[in-house]
């Protein structure tokens, strides 16, 4: 236990800044010497997923993917991430002086880096990568609706297959060669550079739509507005399965390549920073004091109805945009991905990771996606294993696992040079950095 | 007319599977305030059940007793087995989640549900198996309009089921116990009424009028399939959220009407377009109508 608590306590001198160094080294290191490190220890090739897969397949690879683990992620990143502490920590107290936006973006920079290298070693890797991305997207948009306001909706498969075909069909429309629409209207090499545009019109779309679910919310809420919103993802997958100008039960298919990684991320990154401004601010208590007392809320001057349909209209928005990428992750939408199946993946995420809470949607959306593709290898047994732990996690954290936390973005990424046998003046500048 | 007449024999029939499994979910939803969403797949697990049954009836005993003998065995033995199931449901999913956000047991009854799709598949694998016709079909033709006794029979077994479940919380002590709770299940509880007594009886009682729905259904279409739950299922779910919170009435009559949209929209617009304008009728009405055709208005502060 001594041991332990010395453990943690030398690795919390680490900035996240010394965390996202060791991740780096280590991703290069899986990309030079990964192809050896395999061939050496027996495995038929990297591990995509860490492992997991190989010793699904074959419990003899065990003790190989674990010495592969170690060998290739733990002590590179601990190592690198300890030794350099020192000058990552100092790095880190310069970036504390700096604005926010810019320390924000270095450590951005510097994560996408890991994500890319790591991914450039597999196809499969980056598939999963932009998938997950997509899934916190959806989770925290969830979450304004289904946390911060506290109504239990069930319409964000109907908003998301919105923005997914808007998007769908527009990048078709206008830049591609196919059989639905027939040939480009614009030039190719203008797609990728409007694709934000076209992304934010399947996000505007999914918003008007939300207003089906958002104006009954002004008189119906709880059970029943679950049950309208039940029924609008119902309409919506109905109604485009009865389209054919947008292929029906078929589907639309080869989107334009649009969505790359880095543009995942960049999406990713900028939902985290607008929603949480958006949940940080007057609005964002307004709707928590809406949940908790509306009409408590009413008569201190809250307009309920504008809150409560703002947060439809922009969790919906949001869900949008997260159907439009993974109509491109995909390159491939159809009506039935956004019904019963997809709602139980995006409820399990966000009460999984926890209501009222950024973090907590990360952290579901991320640990749900991962386990999914981890557990792959189990077939039919990875959706009696996913199910089995959200029932637990449900019945010992009813608010999942990390609710009603603020995402702290400056705490976050601060020095951790605090250790007491450090001298005066490098204590004086921190203490004065963390006053201002 | 004729086509009419004919069609109106078919939502009856397509509305008693509505009604039956409806009010399994209403009866819940009225005592404890809850969404339980493994029902649909209790429907399910008790179609497959009887098949079992059925089957394991028909291999044993076929020489000796008459299909309508089987059949009611097999509705009987199901529904007893079927009860269990709801009261597993109720006691490992729902109980320990009684003082937690009614989301969470919302989640929780969605998982189950997946548990059991999954199960299902695992256990006896993605083959397709047929429930075999216990009753022999006797078509009857009534100057045009063609009526089998198969059809006959579900609509009237459904219509005696919700005559004895009506029955049975109108005139028995339990029933009272049940419209008690559904009252306020956090006061009736310190009367004396057992709320670990009533939960699970709603539950198993739920589930054995589920399982009979399932095998009624069996019997009008043959092929089972792990996800049926899903399909009638989420339907019956909206159709008692229609009727009102815990009205059993509501839960039948809202089921029927279900099956009547259903069935006329097929007569006049191509049968896809069934499930769009289903909902949103659906829909018009919850916007309209937030408490449902029988539902007692509900304190604000119940919510998911």
């Amino acid at each position: 236990m001594e041991t332990i608590k010395k453990i943690k306590r030398s690795l919390g001198t680490v900035p996240l800044l010394g965390w996202i160094l060791g991740a780096f080294v280590a991703a290069t290191l899986e990309y030079f010497l990964g192809d050896a490190a395999s061939y050496y220890l027996g495995l038929p090739k990297i591990p995509a997923i860490f492992g997991t897969l190989i010793m699904f397949k074959d419990p003899m690879m065990i003790p190989s993917v674990i010495a592969y683990d170690l060998l290739i992620y733990t002590v590179p990143v601990i190592l690198v991430a300890k030794l350099t502490a020192p000058l990552t920590n100092r790095l880190a107290g310069l970036l504390e002086h700096l604005p926010l936006v810019i320390a924000t973006l270095v450590h951005l920079a510097a994560f996408y880096g890991v994500l890319h290298i790591w991914a450039d070693i597999n196809d499969y890797r980056v598939l999963v990568l932009k998938l997950t991305m997509v899934s916190v997207i959806l989770t925290i948009s969830i979450n304004i609706i289904n946390g911060y306001q506290g109504e239990f909706s069930c319409s964000h498969p109907g908003f998301m297959a919105l923005g997914a075909y808007t998007s769908s069909a527009l990048t078709l429309l206008f830049f591609a060669d196919d059989k639905l629409f027939g040939a480009a209207l614009l030039p190719a090499w203008l797609g990728p550079w409007m694709f934000p545009l076209i992304l934010i019109a399947g996000g505007f779309v999914a918003s008007i739509g939300s207003l089906v679910v958002a104006i009954p919310s002004f008189r119906t809420r709880g059970d029943y507005l679950a049950i309208i919103s039940l029924a609008f993802m119902f309409i919506v997958k109905s109604a485009i399965e009865n389209l054919e100008v947008l292929g029906g039960p078929r589907g639309m298919s080869s989107q334009p390549n649009y969505a790359s990684l880095p543009v995942v991320f960049a999406w990713m990154a900028i939902s985290i920073w607008i929603i949480n401004n958006f949940v940080s601010s007057t609005m964002g208590k307004a709707l928590n004091a809406v949940r908790d007392n509306e009409p408590a809320a009413d008569s201190m001057t809250v307009n309920t109805r504008k809150t409560k349909m703002t947060a439809f209209m922009f969790g919906a928005f949001w869900a949008g945009i997260a159907g439009g990428l993974f109509a491109h992750v995909l390159r491939y939408v159809n009506p039935a991905t956004f019904g019963i199946q997809k709602l139980a993946e995006i409820l399990a995420m966000v009460y999984f990771g926890g209501l009222n809470s950024i973090w907590g949607s990360i952290v579901g959306a991320v640990s749900i996606s991962v386990l999914g593709e981890a557990l792959r290898p189990l077939e039919l047994f990875k959706w009696i294993i996913i199910p089995l732990i959200l029932i637990l996690v449900m019945l010992f954290r009813p608010h999942g696992l990390i609710s009603f936390t603020d995402f702290n973005i400056k705490g976050l990424m601060r020095s951790r040079n605090r250790q007491p046998g450090n001298n005066q003046t490098e204590n004086v500048l921190s203490s004065q950095g963390g006053r201002q | 007319m004729d086509y009419f007449l004919q069609n109106l024999i078919n939502a009856l029939q397509w509305g008693s599977f509505y009604a039956v499994i409806s009010i399994g979910y209403s009866m819940v939803y009225g005592v404890l305030m809850l969404f339980n969403f493994a029902h649909g797949d209790i429907f399910m697990v008790g179609t497959y059940i009887g098949f079992g049954v059925a089957t394991l009836f028909l291999t044993l005993f076929s020489a000796i007793m008459p299909g309508w003998l089987i059949f009611i065995f097999t509705v009987v033995i199901t529904m007893f087995l079927a009860s269990f199931v709801g009261v597993f449901v109720e006691v490992v999913g729902y109980r320990p989640l009684r003082g937690a956000p009614r989301a969470s047991a919302a989640i929780t009854g969605l998982m189950i549900g997946i548990i059991f799709e999954t199960g299902n598949l695992i256990i006896l694998g993605a083959k397709r198996f047929s429930f075999p016709p216990l009753i022999e079909s006797i078509t009857y033709n009534f100057g045009g309009i063609y009526v089998t006794n198969v059809k006959v029979m579900i609509v009237v077994i459904s219509l005696l089921l919700m005559l004895g479940l009506h029955l049975f919380i109108q005139k028995t002590k339990w029933g009272m116990a049940m419209r008690a709770m559904s009252y306020d299940f956090l006061a009736v509880p310190l009367m004396g009424v057992s709320i670990n007594v009533i939960a699970p009886l709603t539950f198993a009682i739920g589930a054995g009028l589920a399982s009979v729905a399932g095998i009624l259904y069996g019997q009008a279409y043959p092929v089972l399939d792990p996800y049926m739950g899903i399909l009638i299922g989420w339907k019956a779910f909206v159709a008692a959220i229609l009727g009102g919170r815990g009205s059993i009435m509501g839960a039948a009559l809202a089921g029927y009407m279900l099956g009547f949209i259903e069935i006329f929209v097929a007569m006049i617009f191509p049968s896809t377009f069934r499930d769009l304008i289903a909902y949103s009728i659906i829909l018009v009405i919850l916007t309209f109508r937030p408490r449902g055709f029988f539902g007692m208005a509900h304190s604000a502060s119940l919510r998911l």
